[in-house]
């Protein structure tokens, strides 16, 4: 049912995208978005499907949701049906990175093909707006003096809210195995323990708590991008001394063992798509932040990832 | 009255003919995904939203608002006529409403769902309008620990209240908690249970479970009864309208269902079930026909199902004024709002305030749209039962596990589906309660999750649970609930040893 009714509205934008004076390529695609609907990875892949189509890289793309375990549910099918594939992609991220290590997926990043590194959002660390800490030196100060009661919120365990966590704690001086994180299924049920002031301090993508910040209920303290973001008040972590940067980053990727011309189409296609209005003007309404990277950056960077957050995850305790 | 200024401007915006149409759209389609097995409101607004991105955003967000609200309509209809329950929020529904059903009485039961809804979802929407703001407040105080004491109440109730005596419930509940336990524990990311199997690290899902034990376990258990005495098909008695009776009995469950339902769906992490597992134990507690519970009582349709649509327009709380998704179709719809570069949260009144209040307007309009689609169909519906048990029950097993793949295309998924229909056979054959299971299966994790925070956030002190009053009150309560009957019975033993 939700097969057809996917074919039938790919069909319905490809009869739109033909319409449109630029040639549509020949691709016909089929991106597998490793969440259920709603989540961050869906509305990657729909908006890239949305772009690729309406740019003219692609004649359709259809989305297909495999949820499941941080999305190795849906790593582990892909890299079974998309071998050799050139016209299958996966969206992931690096909660998925996390996933693969705690679970102790047989299928890891490196099983599948990088094609392009896509948007890369900034995390925020806060505090509920009547908290004594006013600075990100003072909430560091805080976790030196008593890491155990300083508790953390943010989404699930393993991912990328609570690897942050887990490295401001190394960086304040405590021992980042006695982070005392509480997770949650998201930011927004996140959200409800900040401003009930439950916890201490929050982590979560800046766009998720964006209001409540400019409201003023939250105080955003630092945000973990490695440089100041146009339109967001609060400073990036290292600028404030503490020497961490994390980027919740989403990318795609192509099925083991493709031929070099697909794998070169195949980014060709994408980076096209990057470049168009219809993407740019995407990620502005989403609040996404451009992050892109072609194959074989986001493969030497994905390999620096994988022992980044291994090593922290090893340091928590939740992957050995 | 501001908020009265507001939503008249709001509906001034709704009746312009072309939302009106978004509305009517909107409210089919969701009525259709609702009785579809496997597609449900979540996934067909993800698949609207690229269409959508071309209209403004008044419109496609009324439109938005008409499928999450018939969704919840729809759910229903196949659980009362098919004991198929399409989603968790309507498992309660297929208790009485089946029963019914089978007893010719499928009509009514049908007709006290959709006014039920109508009824729950015009005061609900009425709350969201008018108290949002000083709710939310409410709701972001409560704890984890309030949760747990509000999880202790639910399986207090339920245990007692569900199968023919305490003990077989407690049973079906362990089974189901049980159940719970299977997959990626929240907490610390690791396995629970799942022996390595992939398909089971979210858990198992709770749609899954229930169309077996329900629809799958009911279809096997009429077949190996059919054989030595054939049932005829059920001849519908009486008017498919609801008899004077009929209303006399449905209005306060309608109205005990939406007070319940409103404030726990506002929660942000209350959800669409408590709610209807509280209105059947309230409705069977209150009613003046206890004894007609399990045998298609119509206050055990009517409660719950308010229940469950005034949740839905309670989840839209969070939604709106925290940009705080509660539900899959919540979260579907916040990416709506971010698609025109609109935030809800905090200042969604102030600065879209016109947009809101068209949203709320059209909220009241669907849910007319809503009665006036879904009474008609009733006459419609229950013409389904006219067909021969064979075909009708081949019927079911067929868009039961169509509805199974669809939603989640795999083996294991399907194992799992034929796995718990024996299992809900074999309950049936033993009469144990399979309600309890699914319960189990939603409320233990939860309730697992949120004792688990509160101890986090004490450093391991229990005593956190006593030291917050929403939480102790709420301890007590599920303590003598669970005390009471024994107290009463040996008090009355006592009194009469003195006579």
């Amino acid at each position: 049912m939700s097969f057809f009714k996917s074919r039938l509205l790919a069909a319905c934008i490809a009869v739109a995208a033909s319409v449109s004076p630029v040639v549509a390529q020949d691709l016909e695609l089929s991106i597998i978005a490793p969440a259920g609907a709603g989540g961050g990875w869906d509305s990657a892949a729909r908006a890239l499907q949305d772009a690729m189509v309406k740019s003219g890289n692609a004649r359709s793309v259809q989305v297909q949701n495999v949820p499941g375990a941080g999305g190795t549910v849906g790593l582990a099918q892909f890299a079974q049906q998309a071998r050799g594939a050139d016209d299958q992609l996966l969206v992931g991220g690096i909660t998925m990175v996390g996933a693969i290590l705690t679970n102790n997926s047989p299928v890891n990043l490196t099983s599948v093909t990088p094609i392009a590194r896509l948007t890369g959002d900034p995390l925020v660390v806060v505090v509920p707006k009547n908290s004594p800490h006013q600075t990100l030196a003072d909430l560091t100060a805080a976790i030196k003096g008593d890491v155990a009661n300083t508790i953390w919120a943010g989404g699930s365990a393993g991912g990328a809210d609570h690897i942050l966590a887990a490295l401001i704690t190394q960086a304040a001086g405590a021992d980042p195995s006695k982070v005392n994180y509480v997770a949650y299924s998201g930011g927004g049920e996140a959200l409800a323990a900040m401003l009930g002031g439950q916890v201490t301090a929050g982590i979560s993508g800046y766009g998720e708590w964006q209001g409540q910040i400019e409201s003023g209920d939250l105080r955003a303290l630092a945000i973990s991008y490695p440089e100041p973001i146009e339109g967001i008040a609060a400073q990036p972590l290292k600028a404030q001394g503490v020497d961490v940067e994390l980027v919740n980053w989403r990318g795609v990727f192509a099925g083991p063992d493709i031929p070099d011309e697909t794998k070169a189409a195949l980014s060709t296609a994408i980076a096209n798509t990057v470049k168009s209005p219809e993407w740019q003007e995407i990620l502005k309404a989403r609040g996404w932040t451009d992050y892109y990277a072609p194959a074989d950056d986001f493969a030497a960077f994905i390999t620096s990832e994988n022992e980044r957050v291994g090593t922290t995850l090893r340091a928590i305790g939740l992957a050995k | 009255m501001d908020a009265l200024t507001h939503l008249f401007q709001g509906f001034g915006a709704a009746i312009l003919p072309v939302n009106l149409l978004f509305a009517g759209i909107g409210v089919l389609l969701g009525t259709a995904v609702g009785v579809l097995p496997g597609i449900g409101p979540a996934l067909t607004v993800a698949l609207l939203l690229p269409v959508t991105f071309q209209l403004d955003p008044g419109g496609s967000l009324i439109m938005f608002a008409g499928i999450y609200y018939g969704g919840m309509y729809g759910g229903s209809t196949t659980a009362i006529l098919l004991n198929t329950p399409g989603e968790a929020a309507s498992v309660v529904t297929a208790l009485e409403g089946n029963r019914m059903a089978r007893s010719g009485r499928g009509g009514p039961a049908l007709a006290t769902a959709a006014l039920g809804s109508f009824v729950a979802a015009l005061i609900a929407t009425a709350g969201l309008a008018f108290l949002a703001p000083w709710l939310v407040k409410v709701a972001v105080r409560f704890g984890p620990w309030d949760y747990f004491g509000l999880m202790l109440i639910a399986f207090v109730t339920v245990s007692a209240t569900f199968g023919s005596s305490p003990l077989r419930g407690l049973t079906s509940l362990a089974l189901g908690l049980w159940l719970g336990l299977i997959g990626i524990d929240q907490l610390t990311g690791q396995t629970r249970l799942t022996f390595g199997v992939p398909n089971l690290f979210d858990g198992i899902e709770v749609t899954t479970l229930a169309v077996g034990l329900f629809a799958i376990g009911e279809a096997l258990y009429v077949v190996s009864r059919h054989a030595f005495a054939p049932e005829k098909p059920i001849p519908i008695k009486g008017s498919v309208w609801m008899t004077r009776a009929d209303w006399g009995r449905s209005w306060k469950p309608w109205l005990r269902g939406a007070a319940i339902g409103f404030p726990i769906g506002a929660l942000p992490a209350g959800g669409a079930e408590i709610p209807t597992f509280l209105s059947y134990t309230a409705e069977r507690k209150l009613s003046r026909h206890p004894e007609e519970f399990g045998q298609g009582a119509i206050e055990g349709v009517a409660g719950p199902e308010a229940a469950n649509n005034a949740s839905a327009a309670g989840s839209l709380v969070p939604l709106l004024t925290l940009g705080l998704p509660t539900s899959a179709t919540a979260a579907v719809m916040l990416a709506g709002f971010q698609q025109y570069n609109i935030q809800p949260g905090p200042l969604l009144f102030v600065q879209h305030a016109d947009l809101v209040w068209a949203l709320i307007a059209s909220l009241f309009i669907a849910n007319v749209m809503l009665l006036v689609l879904n009474l008609p169909l009733v006459g419609l519906w229950v013409q389904l039962l006219r067909i021969p048990m064979p075909w009708l029950y081949a019927g079911i097993l067929v868009f039961a596990t169509m509805g199974t793949i669809a939603a989640n295309p795999s083996v294991v998924e399907l194992l799992l589906l034929s796995g718990f229909g024996v299992v809900g056979f074999i309950m049936r054959r033993y009469d144990y309660p399979v309600a309890p299971v699914i319960v189990g299966l939603i409320l233990g994790p939860m309730a697992d999750s949120q004792l688990r925070r509160a101890l986090q956030m004490s450093l391991g002190d229990p005593m956190v649970l006593f030291q917050h009053p929403g939480s102790a009150i709420m301890i007590v309560i599920a303590v003598l609930a669970l005390l009471a009957p024994f107290l009463f019975r040996g008090l009355a033993r006592l009194r009469k040893e003195e006579d």
